[in-house]
């Protein structure tokens, strides 16, 4: 039984095209990169400052990125509403910062600044929480042992229910962030274009991370969520609370994303109901970059894909004198995505979701 | 006595828990759908003209849908049953009451866009704060009435419940139903039950007596039942005569109900036809596309390229020159994106596919492209596929509308002959079990691209007659929601099955398009049809019935584990 | 030159190592069983010969040409079908249609033969219906074709599965403890079946069995495995005195089993 010759052209047929896309892609790549340092157009300020703007940007996605590949590794669901929950938090940041504001304490001086920042992202980390904890009660609990498309669809469905909602509460209407005045104005730093704003965002995503690093590391109930991503059933039979371990993680990750939510409104300025969809969707593919169910890969696969949306458009695509190449930044990002999946789905540190075919 | 009611105390005492639970979540709703913008935006528009708005009526069905839930769980005798209808209709209602009153204290507009007086008013029929007691009165009348017919026998309950069904429909329905009436001679009657929007108070009084008498006499199980008991042949006859009569009228819709009704249906069709397409792909082999707008975009701006005859227009093909290229690029498209991704797992590929389609929307409206596509200018000019003049009966939409009915015919023809080959069968046995498919010797990159292309294929020519029936194609209409919406027909209606995919069509894009004013929350809808439909029914509305070659003759057992017969209701 | 031959075969996960430097051979128109406590590799074995996994060390030889590098479908094509331990039928298809798409590459439409309905097509199918009727039949299901897989009787669906491998007309069949679950009638039928399926059909049957009546009573050769090594091989008269095997069984803790499943039916002893 030898397979007929249509199908084995077939078949080399379609490893030389994939040769063939690595090709091109490595040849757009280092050539557009030769091409646009060898024009001389950009000065070493410009790429530091898009190193930086890339460096906080990066944060976000980690962030956000921790909640995919947290709930992924627990219940082999990508929960595609995350990006709504990052969205409901810079709401809820809105409108603390405009109470704050009518209250005067939002600009009343640097220290009552930073204190409404962090309170603002607390209040954004709670609403995110609860929403949460709603959509998995509603959307995704009752499924769990259902096939993987079907959580899948419900979790679109949950994602388009929040996303309206948002719409129908607050109107399709862009909202500009209030601004605190402290957070816009540059750092006195020789050569390097940073501003305070940036520097906020990297530090406190170092911060909750690696807040979170310890306790899904130390904690008793991280080494739960460890052991129910490894084998629910075992984990399960040694006494563990699956489901409150599941719920743990949703919680965790929401949390995560609400701050994000306002770290990104803050450095954006302005949000709307769909503001959440495209950086959900960029998260996830730090999350598969960084190797999905990993948790330290997630950081490193935001910081990442940060960096290439930040860099990446000007270094591969200027060269060819590609016009308005930042409007195709989007475009790397998911050109990432699919070359991600293709050549190493087990991204840059591996997943820990080993062991799927058997 | 005595022994008998210590003994029923704690249980009756035990039994309103369940009941303020249903009236807590009725609350919920029913203060969601005042603040999300339903009932405002719906009190634009009368269900029964100076009687009651459709926004406040969606208020009373969550009021009555609180009250006979609560009763239906409620144990204890008719007393019990009414009261417990009451108190959950009761807190439906005093939420809103509380809604009122803490509207009136705290300006929550400076939050929420729809907390606003008009709102208040409309809540409490014009009162504002002073009739906040309103709702929560109204909530436990409408709460006991409706605990109120499950005290009675189901005799006149279902017909009641018909009768009110029949209304809400018909109300909806108006403006549609009048139209055609009144051009057809029939314009008093027009008039006489229909106001320019929603039922006349008459009208309505009618159809709620016709709806329940039709119910009373068993109408329809009694129609039913006369033709199952006709002899063979004559059976046939009843369903044939059915059949050409239900295509007939679909042939005949957009000609009668004319031109917004055509514009409706052709969108209809032509998603009819996108979704046959899909159906190959998510339906058969089990692939999640969510980047059909991909295809969707390439076979739009080929035929907009070949044939217009404005700006970007490269060689004024006519329209039918181009639709053959538009598809093959579409294919060759499919093949190109499809073969890198088709070897990872369902749920990446999911997400890959997203990638493609905004990948594609940001192509199409980039200052790279703008030079070729046009961006956001687009390019106009592209001729309609059948040349009349503008006077002609098969001018505008309806011939689109022709035009998409029989692709959806080839297409559902296709993929009923494919079904059928060993191709289906793989896919099928693809979307089941892929591992265990592959060890059978089925090449899963082979077979799963070819479901792709042909996915790939339909969406090109969807988009190719979607640029026919728009005249023109621009960057803002290649959007994420063209996929979003051919997958959610096709995983509503039921995969696989092509009387579901058309089913979806008509929920999905037919309706939402009728009611365009209610079009802002076509996708609040979509998100809770989706979640729900997971949780409660995931194979669809219309399941894909099973493929039996043995004997070639039904089964009396059905598969969903039904006993056979057995009428759909109650 | 054997049928099968695997050559110092070695698989790992992480840091266990499931299968270690096994060889094993077996010649065209035999029945072989591979033993062993749980977790010895057995099923692991299994999935290495049909492409599930990639093998780390060694080699998988068919008819003296490696198929370890091999995707799963090409191993198919070569003749290797094989059943499920938990069985995984396609389950909201007819049993009818298992078999079908079991034939799968044995037809030859094309999607566009299938569009038109050419005659090629239209011929092809007819055949494909023809022996699939046929396959029912040879394993009990006829009347059953239009029933769901899903809805058959525990037995039946292990008979469906071992039709839906002979569909892909195999030399090697890999049957994966076929009589798992089924009571003594079902397990004496199913042993009777598995052996017609040699005398009739000429197929190579390699097999995985717990019920040790079964594996003494076809089995021509049968290779024991413990920690992923075999530890013996021989004739079922040769594997019931040999004392690692004993050792193997007993020391696990597991003699209720060995004695419970080693009734002193024909051709098996109560000495193990």
């Amino acid at each position: 039984m030898k397979a007929t010759w249509v199908e084995r052209l077939t078949d080399a047929a379609i490893v030389t095209f994939l040769w063939v896309f690595r090709l091109v892609i490595v040849v757009v790549v280092v050539v557009g990169s030769i091409l646009t340092i060898a024009s001389g157009r950009y000065s070493v300020e410009v790429w530091i400052g898009l190193v930086v703007s890339g460096a906080s940007l990066g944060s976000i996605y980690a962030l956000l990125a921790l909640g995919y590949t947290m709930v992924y590794g627990i219940l082999r669901m990508i929960n595609f509403a995350h990006g709504e929950i990052f969205m409901a938090g810079a709401f809820a940041g809105y409108f603390t910062a405009v109470t704050l504001d009518e209250f005067g304490m939002l600009n009343a001086n640097p220290l009552l600044s930073i204190v409404s920042v962090v309170i603002m992202i607390l209040v954004a980390m709670a609403v995110s929480t609860a929403l949460a904890l709603l959509v998995e009660r509603i959307a995704y609990r009752p499924l769990r042992n259902a096939p993987r498309l079907v959580p899948l669809i419900s979790a679109i469905g949950a994602s388009f229910f929040l996303q309206y909602t948002f719409r129908g509460f607050f109107g399709p209407g862009i909202y500009a962030y209030p601004s605190v005045t402290v957070l816009s104005e540059r750092i006195p730093l020789p050569l390097i274009t940073m501003r305070w704003v940036d520097a906020l965002v990297i530090v406190s995503a170092l911060v909750m991370m690696t807040g979170l690093y310890l306790f899904v590391m130390r904690s008793k109930l991280g080494t739960a969520i460890r052991a129910v991503s490894e084998d629910k059933s075992t984990a399960a039979l040694m006494g563990i609370d699956v489901n409150r371990a599941i719920v743990t993680t949703f919680a965790l990750g929401a949390a995560m994303a609400g701050a994000a939510g306002v770290l990104y409104a803050l450095m954006f300025r302005q949000i709307f109901f769909f503001s959440g969809f495209v950086p959900g969707i960029k998260a996830f593919t730090a999350a598969v970059l960084g190797g999905i169910g990993n948790v330290p890969g997630a950081m490193l696969g935001g910081l990442f894909l940060g960096q290439v949306e930040s860099i990446g458009p000007t270094l591969f695509l200027d060269g060819f004198g590609v016009p308005s190449p930042n409007q195709l930044k989007d475009v790397i990002a998911f050109t990432m995505l699919v070359l991600v999946l293709v050549f190493r789905p087990s991204g840059i540190l591996g997943e820990r979701v080993a062991r799927d075919r058997a | 006595m005595t022994a008998e009611l210590t003994l029923a105390r704690p249980t009756s005492r035990g039994s309103w828990r369940p009941t303020v639970r249903v009236g807590l979540l009725g609350g919920i709703i029913a203060v969601y759908l005042a603040l999300v913008g339903i009932v405002p935006l719906f009190d634009e528009r009368p269900l029964v003209n100076g009687v009651i708005s459709l926004g406040q009526t969606a208020l009373v069905l969550t009021m009555a849908g609180a009250g006979s839930i609560a009763a239906r769980r409620a144990t204890g005798g008719r007393g019990e049953v009414v009261a417990a209808g009451a108190l959950a209709g009761a807190i439906t209602g005093g939420f809103v009451t509380l809604l009122v009153i803490l509207g009136a204290a705290v300006d929550l507009r400076a939050f929420m866009l729809n907390a606003s007086p008009r709102l208040y008013d409309l809540l409490t029929f014009g009162l504002g704060v002073a009739g906040s007691w309103i709702p929560l009165v109204v909530g436990a009348a409408i709460g006991a009435a409706a605990g109120g017919l499950y005290v009675v026998p189901a005799r006149f309950r279902t017909p009641v419940g018909w009768g009110l069904i029949a209304v809400v429909a018909l109300g909806l329905f108006a403006g549609l139903l009048r139209t055609p009436l009144l051009t057809s001679g029939l314009s008093q009657v027009a008039r006489f039950l229909f106001a320019p929007e929603g039922l006349t108070p008459i009208g309505a009084i009618i159809v709620f007596a016709v709806a329940t008498a039709f119910n009373v006499a068993r109408g329809p199980v009694a129609v039913g039942r006369r033709v199952s008991a006709l002899p063979g042949r004559e059976r046939r006859a009843v369903f044939v005569a059915g059949g050409v009569v239900s295509l007939l009228l679909v042939f005949v819709m957009p000609l009668a109900l004319g031109g917004f009704f055509a514009q409706v249906i052709a969108l209809v069709a032509l998603y009819v036809l996108m979704g046959l397409g899909l159906n190959i792909t998510l339906g058969l082999a089990g692939l999640l596309d969510l980047g059909f707008v991909a295809f969707f975009a390439v076979g739009a701006y080929t035929v907009g390229l070949l044939t217009s005859t404005a700006e970007f227009g490269i060689a004024q093909w006519p329209f039918w020159a181009a639709v053959p290229i538009a598809v093959l690029l579409a294919m060759a498209f499919g093949a190109f994106l499809g073969l890198p991704i088709l070897g990872i797992r369902g749920d990446y590929l999911a997400i890959a596919t997203l990638g493609f389609g905004e990948i594609i929307r940001i192509l199409a409206g980039s200052d790279l492209l703008k030079g070729v596509l046009g961006g956001p200018r687009g390019i106009i000019n592209i001729p309609k596929p059948i040349g009349v003049a503008p006077d002609h009966f098969l001018s505008g939409a309806t011939q689109i509308y022709y035009i998409a009915l029989v692709f959806a015919a080839i297409v559902a023809f296709v993929a009923w002959r494919l079904r059928a080959s060993r191709l289906g069968r793989a896919w099928v046995a693809i979307r089941e079990d892929e591992d265990v498919a592959e060890a059978l010797g089925i090449s899963l990159v082979q077979t799963k691209l070819l479901a792709y292309m042909l996915g790939a294929a339909f969406a090109g020519l969807g988009g190719a007659i979607f640029a026919g029936l728009v005249g023109s194609i621009f960057s803002s209409s290649i959007q994420l929601f063209v996929s979003i919406n051919v997958a959610a027909l096709i995983i509503v209606g039921g995969m696989g099955s092509i009387p579901g995919v058309i089913v979806g069509a008509i929920f999905l894009i037919g309706i939402p398009e009728l009611f365009r004013e209610f079009s802002e929350y076509r996708f609040l809808f979509y998100g809770i049809v989706l979640i729900a439909m997971m949780r409660y029914r995931p194979e669809g509305l219309l399941p894909s019935r099973i493929v039996r070659r043995e004997l070639h003759v039904p089964e009396t057992e059905s598969p969903a584990g039904l006993p056979a017969g057995e009428p759909l209701g109650r | 030159m054997p049928l099968l031959a695997a050559r110092a075969v070695t698989k790992r996960f992480g840091g266990l190592v499931a299968v270690h430097a096994l060889d094993f051979e077996i010649d065209e128109g035999a029945i072989v069983s591979v033993i062993g406590p749980n977790g010895a590799g057995k099923t692991t074995f299994f999935n290495c010969i049909a492409g599930f996994y990639e093998i780390e060390e060694g080699e998988i030889l068919l008819d003296g040409e490696p198929i370890h590098r091999l995707r799963r479908d090409q191993i198919a094509h070569l003749g290797v079908s094989r059943t499920y331990q938990n069985i995984r039928l396609f389950n909201n298809m007819t049993a009818m249609e298992n078999i079908l798409v079991g034939q799968h590459h044995h037809l030859h439409s094309t999607w566009i033969g299938a569009i038109l309905g050419t005659r090629g097509v239209r011929e092809d199918e007819d055949r494909a219906h023809v022996e699939a009727r046929r396959l029912l039949r040879f394993v009990g299901l006829q009347g059953r074709g239009d029933t769901l897989a899903s809805k058959l009787p525990y037995g039946d669906q292990r008979r469906l599965e071992v039709g839906r491998a002979l569909a892909n007309k195999p030399r090697l069949l890999l049957l994966d403890e076929p009589t798992a679950g089924m009571n003594p009638a079902e397990t004496e039928q199913m042993t009777e079946f598995i052996r017609n399926l040699r005398d009739d059909l000429g197929v190579t049957i390699l097999l995985i069995e717990h019920a040790m009546r079964v594996v003494m009573g076809i089995s021509e050769r049968i290779a024991v495995l413990d920690y992923g090594e075999k530890i013996a091989e021989g004739t079922p008269e040769e594997i019931q005195l040999n004392p690692r095997v004993i050792e193997a069984y007993l020391g696990r803790g597991s003699v209720a089993e060995v004695v419970a499943q080693s009734d002193p039916g024909p051709g098996s002893a109560a000495s193990v």
